[in-house]
């Protein structure tokens, strides 16, 4: 089942029905000035309970981010309520819910709290509203008279809790508008808060997807195609249903599902099937070759992504060219929860429990599959979305994956499911950061600028074929495989620039992974940008600064990075520092790697972080962001690499998809630069892709070897 | 077979070589220990025996024995062992899928060793792994328990 993108569309018609209606807000009143946009539905989004009780409801998934909290920072410093009383639930399905930017209910692309910035504070601005007027009301003064602090409105020496005042209140008309706080009188935005979800993730109570248990759940474990583009010919069970515990065995849509009492014996019953497989067309990819046609197709440019000035002449007229090819290879995310969905299906409805980014597309897809249209789908699937075991984009896939095959499978069985992937799965699954080449030719001026630049990118598109082409995709562009790139800071005064693409189309599926294009994208234009201030005999940092002279806020972050870490006195003996800054996400991030080579290792001993996120609103958050971005980004530096033989993955588990450990992890500081009215970016991803570059570039001063293919290896 | 589990004996009916993990987790009902890799490379499925830390995953239920399981719904009822205090206190926590196993590593690697260096820390922690990267916290975490349960406060 795919999507159209006209399906896509129509899920961004936004409903004005409530879903929740402990604070309710009659629907009547909500309708529209001609001047200003509708107030989001407080009902949908809080609830305040007779306790005091304060409970956000969450448009976006909670995958180690930190929405749960922030989102809730954002209602409460307008509901001036007291903040050891809120808590969070993830929303369920529905139409209010659409991320406001992207119109469809999702996590992903580092957007949760700017999107939400205004959404959220005025659900608090209005409910507050509502309950100082249903005070004034019970007082008989003016609403005017009244204050709101700490969960209670006051009036000389009266208080009324929002609790005892939240029956009367949702009564109320909503205000048609609202007018919220200044920065200046901010008590809780800016502030270092911690996560509202520690205690049930430090006692184990927290729900994951994995965790769904009810009376008459059964496991299955699924048998996928071992090789991409292989195809299941026939099937035979008799083995696996001797398995004890073993109750069912049905096929998928291209596979066979063993659904058993439990995951041990499920598992056991999987791997007694006997399967007989259609091996892949062509016989499928294989790396080495794979590699050998990308860096071929890299000779000749593309389709053209970006161009200004005559490149040709460009080059010729340079005083010096430079040369080089960036690689890097396909990646999994390996998300520590291992995907699973639980599906319960009744009639022509279906209930599911899952970690997912992608709510409202797993409505529709999971509807299709019952036989709803989407409008209709909307009304028979519900989606219980549990805390995600990490994300990274591989819980937002286009064609819903983990799910329209656990309710398949759910359909097929008769009986509840949860469909749970081993770590193997998860590895030979596929959805994964595509590999990508790039050849950079770069012309210099006598003084060792840039002049003209070439850039040739080849890799898969992870857009096409998607409900997300019309919107990412142009003229034969994926903006993601291009993105970081076609707006490098470092090409706005270069006279000549070209920039192309290549999309091959091997059969293996791709998929967004933590700040998608921008991790090669960084890695290939800030190592070249490395490369010239080589060339030029420039400090990496002075060589920049001077580039940058038009672009403050990334000149601000990179000498920011550099000062913290010393940039200007040298490092430790046998030590070296490397250097780079990106915008990603709306947010510039400079980071500073200091790294060593021990017994022919790289090892990074600390990485300085200067981030530009514009207003911050948890310095807590974005620190834990940051440092966990680039502990995700060591690990495509330092270990992660899949291949393929004959289409299968070579790669199983962490023994040989190793990610960065404690004994790998660097110190890492990182300091937020407060942006001074730059409009607020995203901080989930935009720290993960100057790792690679400030770490290559850091080796290059150590040991002058120039590093271009992830992972990196001396030689 | 009899198995002693946060100290209560509960009675399981399992095929000897069903790892420890889903006897736990499928039959018992306790989903805090956590599937994350099935091999022992990742630490997310790690319970105490008789205060060991183990892979329960590997762990065929057969060796278990008499031997006292503890898993993180066993370290206390509230959260108020002084590494899960540590744990809010740093504010260590992201997705939180590994963390009943880094937090069950960290109380045998304390109860071993009151004072762990950075070196011990790396030593005992390397076989937990997380995806979101809380590593610099885990380890301030770390540190911040020992002196907790030294009684020593902050």
């Amino acid at each position: 089942m795919t999507l159209t993108r006209r399906d896509l569309l129509r899920t961004t018609a936004t409903s004005t029905a409530g879903l929740v209606v402990a604070f309710h807000v009659p629907r009547v009143a909500r309708a529209a000035g001609p001047a200003a946009p509708p107030l989001p539905p407080a009902n949908a989004f809080l609830r305040i309970g007779a306790d005091d009780s304060v409970t956000v409801l969450l448009a976006h998934s909670e995958m180690g981010q930190g929405s749960w909290t922030g989102l809730a920072m954002l209602v409460a410093e307008e509901l001036d309520c007291d903040w050891s009383k809120v808590r969070c639930e993830h929303a369920p399905a529905a139409p209010v819910y659409a991320h406001p930017a992207f119109g469809v209910q999702m996590t992903g692309g580092s957007s949760a709290t700017w999107s939400e910035f205004d959404r959220y504070r005025q659900v608090g601005a209005t409910a507050k509203d509502m309950l100082i007027r249903a005070a004034a009301a019970r007082w008989k003064v003016s609403p005017a008279a009244c204050r709101a602090a700490g969960g209670k409105v006051i009036h000389g020496k009266d208080e009324l809790s929002y609790g005892k005042l939240a029956e009367a209140a949702m009564k109320l008309a909503p205000p048609k508008t609202v007018s919220l706080k200044e920065p200046k009188d901010w008590k809780l935005i800016g502030t270092k808060v911690r996560r509202l979800d520690t205690p049930e993730k430090i006692t184990g109570k927290a729900k994951f997807g994995m965790d769904v248990q009810f009376p008459d759940l059964r496991t299955a474990v699924v048998a996928r195609p071992p090789a991409f583009g292989a195809k299941l010919a026939k099937f035979d069970a008799t083995a696996a249903l001797k398995v004890p515990g073993v109750e069912k065995v049905v096929p998928t849509a291209n596979g066979v599902a063993v659904v058993a009492k439990h995951f041990w014996a499920a598992k056991l019953g999987r791997d007694a099937l006997k399967i007989d497989w259609t091996p892949p067309e062509g016989g499928g990819v294989d790396t080495p070759k794979q590699m050998a046609e990308f860096h071929d197709k890299a000779k000749a440019p593309g389709a053209i992504a970006k161009t200004k000035g005559d490149i040709d002449a460009g080059l010729t007229g340079a005083k010096t060219k430079l040369v080089a090819e960036y690689e890097v290879p396909y990646l999994a995310h390996a998300p520590m929860e291992p995907l699973n969905c639980t599906v319960k299906i009744d009639g022509d409805r279906a209930e599911i429990w899952t970690g997912t980014q992608f709510q409202s597309i797993d409505q529709m897809v999971a509807g299709a599959i019952l036989g709803h249209s989407p409008d209709k789908a909307r009304d028979k699937v519900t989606i219980h979305t549990m805390f995600l075991g990490g994300g990274f984009g591989r819980r937002a896939t286009p064609t819903s994956d983990f799910v329209s095959e656990a309710v398949i499978v759910a359909k097929a069985a008769g009986v509840p499911v949860k469909v749970v992937w081993t770590r193997e799965d998860d590895i030979h699954g596929g959805y994964y950061r595509p590999a990508y080449v790039h050849r950079i030719q770069a012309g210099l001026d006598d003084k060792g600028r840039p002049v003209a630049w070439d850039h040739v990118v080849v890799g898969q598109s992870i857009v096409a074929g998607t409900p997300f082409e019309g919107m990412l995709a142009q003229h034969g562009v994926d903006s993601t495989s291009v993105e970081g790139l076609v707006e490098s800071p470092y090409l706005e005064s270069t006279g000549a620039v070209r920039v192309s693409l290549h999309s091959p189309k091997p059969p293996i599926p791709v998929l967004w992974w933590r700040s998608v294009g921008n991790t090669h994208t960084a890695f290939a234009m800030e190592g070249m940008i490395d490369e010239a201030a080589h060339a030029a005999g420039a400090d990496p940092l002075a060589y920049r600064l001077a580039l940058l002279k038009e672009k403050p806020r990334h000149a601000a972050a990179l000498a920011l990075a550099a000062d913290k870490a010393g940039w200007s006195s040298p490092p430790p003996p046998g030590r070296a520092r490397g250097i780079a800054v990106h915008e990603s996400f709306r947010s510039i991030v400079a980071e500073v790697a200091e790294v060593s080579v021990e017994n022919g290792r790289i090892r990074v001993h600390s990485v300085t972080c200067a981030v530009d996120c514009g207003t911050a609103i948890n310095p807590l958050a974005i620190e834990a962001q940051v440092q966990g971005s680039v502990a995700f980004g060591l690990s495509a530096v330092l270990y992660g690499k899949l291949t393929f033989a004959g289409g299968r993955v070579q790669q199983s588990n962490f023994h040989d998809y190793p990610v960065v450990r404690m004994w790998d992890m660097p110190k890492i500081d990182v300091h937020i630069i407060q942006g001074k009215g730059a409009p607020m970016g995203g901080i989930g991803e935009p720290a993960t892709a100057p790792i690679a570059p400030a770490v290559a570039n850091a080796v290059f001063a150590l040991t002058k070897q120039r590093l271009r293919t992830l992972p990196l290896k001396l030689a | 077979m009899k198995l002693d589990i946060n100290g209560t004996v509960r009675e399981v009916e399992a095929p000897p070589e069903m790892p420890l993990l889903w006897v736990i987790r499928d039959l018992l009902g306790f989903t805090g220990t956590k599937f994350g890799c099935g091999m022992a490379q990742c630490g997310a499925c790690t319970v105490h025996l008789d205060g060991q830390p183990v892979r329960s995953c590997v762990t065929p239920v057969s060796t278990v024995g008499t031997r006292k399981v503890r898993t993180i719904e066993g370290l206390s009822p509230d959260g108020s062992h002084p590494v899960q205090r540590a744990w809010a206190e740093a504010d260590v926590v992201q997705c939180g899928y590994c963390q009943s196993g880094q937090i069950m590593t960290t109380v045998a690697l304390l109860e071993q060793n009151p004072s762990p260096s950075d070196t011990d820390i790396d030593a005992a922690l390397s076989g937990n792994i997380c995806r979101c990267g809380t590593y610099v916290r885990i380890r301030e975490a770390v540190h911040l328990a020992a002196r907790l349960s030294h009684g020593g406060g902050k």
